[in-house]
Parts: C-alpha cells; structure tokens; sequence
C-alpha cells in the first residue's frame, strides 16, 4: 500500500527534483505555499508566445509536492499554455475523482496512489496550483488555502 | 521524586479509554497525538451522556427540577476546576471555549482597557500562534509594541534578556507554561517575581501543563492562567480563564448577552458579577460537566503520579530517538514535558507522518501552530510525538520501528 504512493519515480525525483533552479530570464515567477505543512516553491517560467519554453523550480517540501513538482516541469516544457491547463485539469481529476479518465497522463500516473491520501492531495497539486496562477494569473502567493 | 513507578499503565487504565482500543490500518493503534488533543475516558463520555440524556436544560434562573440540576452540575464544575487549580475563589473561574480564548478574552478586555499607544506587551519566541496573534491585533489597534524574549539552542527561554525588555511601558508578561512544539516546561513562577518586582502583570498559557503536573495559580501568584478541557481528557470546546478577582472585578465585558447583566434597559445596562459578567450565552453545559468528570479522573490517579511516569516515559524516549542516526530533536530543555519533537536528514515531516500511520503510530507534522520557533530552530516544520501517561514503553518502541521503517521507504 505505501508503495503505491512512494513508487520509485516519485522517490527519485524527490531526492533529485529536475529542473530545481532559479531561473534569472523568467517572464513569470510565483511563489506557491501551502499553510497546512509550510512547504513552499518558489516557480519560474519563461513562456515565448503561448509556449512554455523553460520552466524551473526552487523550494522545500515533501516528497509528494518535490515529486510533483519535479514531474510538472518536465512535463510541460515545450508545451503550450492550453496544453498545460488541460494537464493541470487531467492531472487535478486524478488525484480527486473515483474513475478518473484515463486521458494522456504519461509519467504523471505515478501519483494515483495519492488519491488514498487524502491529507497529501494538496502536497501533490501545490506546484500545479503555482503554475496555473503563473499562467493566467497575477504575480502573487498562491495557497493550496 | 519519591513516587515508585508501577506497571503502568495497566489494561485497565488504557481500556478506560475506548478510542485507544482499535486498529488503524490494520495495526494497533499508538496514538502520541496527545498535544493536540487528548483521549476521553468513559468515565467523561458517561457524563456528558448522562447530562443530555437525564438532566438536560439551560442553567440559571429556571424554577423546575432539571433547570437546577443542571445548574448544580455546572457549579459544581467550576467548584472543581477551582480546586484543581488551587484557586482562592469560585469567582476566579470563568468558563470559556478553550486557552485560544482565554487568551482574546484578556486581550480584548483587560488589554483594551489598560494597553495604550506606546504600551509594551512582552510574550516569549516559542509562543503558540494563540498567544502571539491576539496580541498583535491588539498592538495593531492600540498602537502597542509587542516585545519578544528569545531562547537559547535548547529551547529554554533566557530569563535575563526578558528581565531586559521590562520596563516602565510594559504592560503584560504572557508566556507559555509548556511549549507544544519544543515541550519546554517555563519557570513561570520565577517569570512572575521578576515581572511582578517590575509591577506587570503576568498571563500564562496552561494548555500543555494541566494534564501532566499539578497547577497552583496562587503559588505561581500569576494574574491570569488559561486551561483548555480537551487537552486534560475532557470534551473540545470548553476551558477556562482564570483571573484574580481584584482583576476581572475591574475589567470590561467580553461579549454581551443574557446572563451577563443584572438588569437591562433600553437606557441603562447593568452587569452581573465576575464570572457571569463574562459568560454571556448559554455555555457548553455538556462540555463543562465532561472537564468536572475529566478532573474527577485526573485527581484519581494523581498529578504526582502521572508526572513521575511521564517523567520516565520521556527519558526513555529520549534516549530511544537519540539512538537513531540521522535524528534530531528539536527542544532539549532541561525541565521538559513528554513532548520528543524531532526532524530525520533527508525525509520532510509529513512523508514521516504518512508513513508512521500506516504502522498505527498518531504522530502530528507541521509547524504546530508555533511558526516563529521552527523558524528560529531553521526548520520548516517538525515531526513531534506527544505523550499521556496511558502511553507506554511499547508505544515508543512502535514510534522506533516506524522510523525504521521510514528509513527503509526512503533509504
């Protein structure tokens, strides 16, 4: 049972959270923090258009919101602003619902195991509550709140 | 301390509490959550039953039978928080919902009444966010200056700089008596000399220390002490404030309501005496009568008692924790409750917690309501296992495994 929310990729990228850089060129950066537990990230995005060309991240969290973290960037760069939005959508309905559908989710699925966690859902969408303020929103704190 | 220490608790006392007599996850339960709330006896349970079942009905002024058992139980109540504090009157014992009000409730009365611009109020840096926040809306309204007496590596606070911050425009001392996040015990007695010889007066925040150690608010001679019931084995949602007579005499109305007034008019309103003054409403009846059965309970085994098995309890689980290579505790005092507040290198708090509870082992995570020490201490947040004397050496041997087993997730 744990390992289904402490599967590997999760671990690894916890431990080794990819594109985990302040990022001086970002035409957007926003500070996500979830009250709950005091994690906090800070996310810098650099967009050319309507293109996600660079993304990155700075913070301290848990495993779950590092993990997520991580997996965000490196799932949505290159991608466009819709893209990312439906993502973040696909991505919340995991986490949320009984049957999510089972859209195109690539290495995001690992975070299935969450949704028997109810109390670390928010670790897992603080990064993608950040980013959705980053790209339609205004430059403020966001909070899982 | 001369008491020998028994087996015990023995499975009479655990079964008293049912809550503690299942399975989480398939593991038995190990609850070391005790800081955030306690367990209920069924002695407690029983007796909030018995009141909505038999004697339910709003105290005061009623004429029939049940009105007036109902006010019986409730005095009686307070008759015993009285005793169980060593307060010297009945009138010192206001009911309120918990310590976080105790603490608005002085702070919007008494603070609004003596603390002007310019005024200083000095509380401690491992303060409780309830005994920092209502302080600051004060100072924000009043124009006061809130003063803070820093700690030293171990989480005691260093009584010659708080000597330091008094001065002629300090108007309140408010400290904790037990810290829920590092579990340091304060010298609240020696804070209110030195207070007192500067002529302030001194609030202490009593949440954590009621149900581990014998409480004497006149020995203290503190002017305010806040309790709240369901950290001592009793209901949520009911506490007390206590205050020296001379002091809620002179204070303001909290809210306004029925029963707290002697007569009222369109053109003139008259209070009633302390402590109805500040009890306005119909109160947590129920919820009183469980904290007078709570106490009833506390009394039978005896503070002495419980403290000296707390006291062997958090030595051995000191030592235990120590032992794990990696762990930090965060709060060592010297004079400490069965609090073990620690961080594990590599592994943030709440993966702990997550964790743990998949082996039946409560722990909290988090900052604990008291941001401004994790800060000071350079984290985030902590994992912090709290105990009550029905805990055990084998529950601390659960805690151990489940770090193991931490360790054996993140590895």
């Amino acid at each position: 049972m744990l390992n289904d929310l402490y599967q590997e990729v999760i671990l690894d990228h916890s431990k080794r959270p990819r594109n985990f850089h302040q990022m001086a060129d970002a035409t957007r950066h926003v500070e996500g923090y979830n009250p709950l537990c005091g994690d906090k990230l800070k996310l810098f995005v650099k967009m050319d258009g309507e293109k996600v060309e660079d993304i990155s991240f700075v913070g301290a969290g848990c495993a779950i919101s590092t993990a997520s973290a991580s997996l965000m960037t490196e799932t949505v760069k290159g991608k466009s602003r819709e893209e990312a939005v439906r993502m973040m959508e696909r991505f919340h309905d995991l986490l949320t619902t009984e049957k999510p559908q089972n859209g195109n989710l690539g290495k995001l699925a690992v975070f299935s195991g969450v949704r028997d966690y109810p109390a670390r859902v928010k670790c897992a969408t603080l990064a993608w509550h950040t980013l959705k303020s980053a790209l339609t929103g205004a430059d403020e704190v966001v909070s899982t709140e | 301390m001369a008491i020998a220490i028994k087996a015990w608790p023995d499975q009479t006392t655990r079964e008293a509490f049912p809550v503690l007599n299942q399975r989480v996850h398939g593991k038995p339960l190990v609850y070391l959550d005790n800081a955030a709330t306690t367990q209920k006896p069924q002695c407690v349970i029983d007796a909030m039953n018995q009141f909505y079942e038999v004697d339910n009905s709003n105290i005061h002024r009623g004429v029939h039978e049940l009105s007036e058992r109902s006010t019986r139980h409730y005095e009686e109540a307070r008759a015993k928080a009285q005793r169980f504090i060593h307060a010297a009157d009945w009138r010192e014992i206001v009911f309120v919902r918990g310590a976080t009000e105790g603490v608005n409730l002085v702070a919007y009365t008494y603070g609004r009444r003596h603390i002007h611009e310019g005024d200083e109020i000095v509380i401690s840096a491992m303060e409780h966010h309830s005994n920092i926040v209502p302080w600051q809306i004060l100072c924000e309204e009043t124009d006061a200056v809130l003063r803070v007496a820093p700690i030293n590596e171990r989480g005691e606070l260093l009584l010659d700089e708080f000597e330091k911050l008094l001065g002629p425009r300090t108007k309140l001392v408010s400290v904790v008596h037990v810290s829920n996040a590092l579990g340091t015990v304060n010298p609240v007695a020696e804070i209110t000399r030195i207070a007192h010889r500067h002529g302030v007066p001194v609030f202490i925040d009593g949440a954590q220390a009621v149900a581990h150690m014998k409480v004497d608010v006149q020995e203290l001679d503190c002017d305010f002490y806040a309790l709240s019931g369901h950290k001592m084995f009793g209901p949520t949602g009911i506490g007390v404030l206590y205050g020296k007579a001379a002091l809620l005499n002179k204070m303001p109305p909290y809210q306004g309501g029925g029963d707290m007034i002697r007569s009222v008019s369109f053109a003139k309103t008259t209070y009633n005496d302390v402590p109805y003054k500040f009890e306005a409403g119909t109160p947590n009846i129920a919820g009183t009568i469980g904290l007078g059965a709570a106490i009833d309970y506390i009394n039978e085994i005896g503070l002495d008692h419980i403290a000296a098995y707390e006291h062997d309890l958090l030595t051995y689980g000191t030592r235990q924790l120590e032992n794990i290579p990696g762990l930090r505790l965060i709060g060592t005092a010297r004079e400490k409750a069965a609090i073990l507040s620690f961080v594990l290198d590599g592994v943030h708090p709440h993966d702990v917690g997550t964790i743990l509870d998949r082996e039946g082992v409560a722990v909290r995570t988090g900052h604990h309501c008291a941001q401004p020490v994790l800060e000071w201490f350079g984290v985030p947040a902590t994992t912090r296992a709290s105990l009550a004397f029905y805990n055990t050496r084998g529950d601390i041997d659960a805690l151990v495994a489940g770090i193991g087993k931490v360790k054996e997730v993140f590895g």
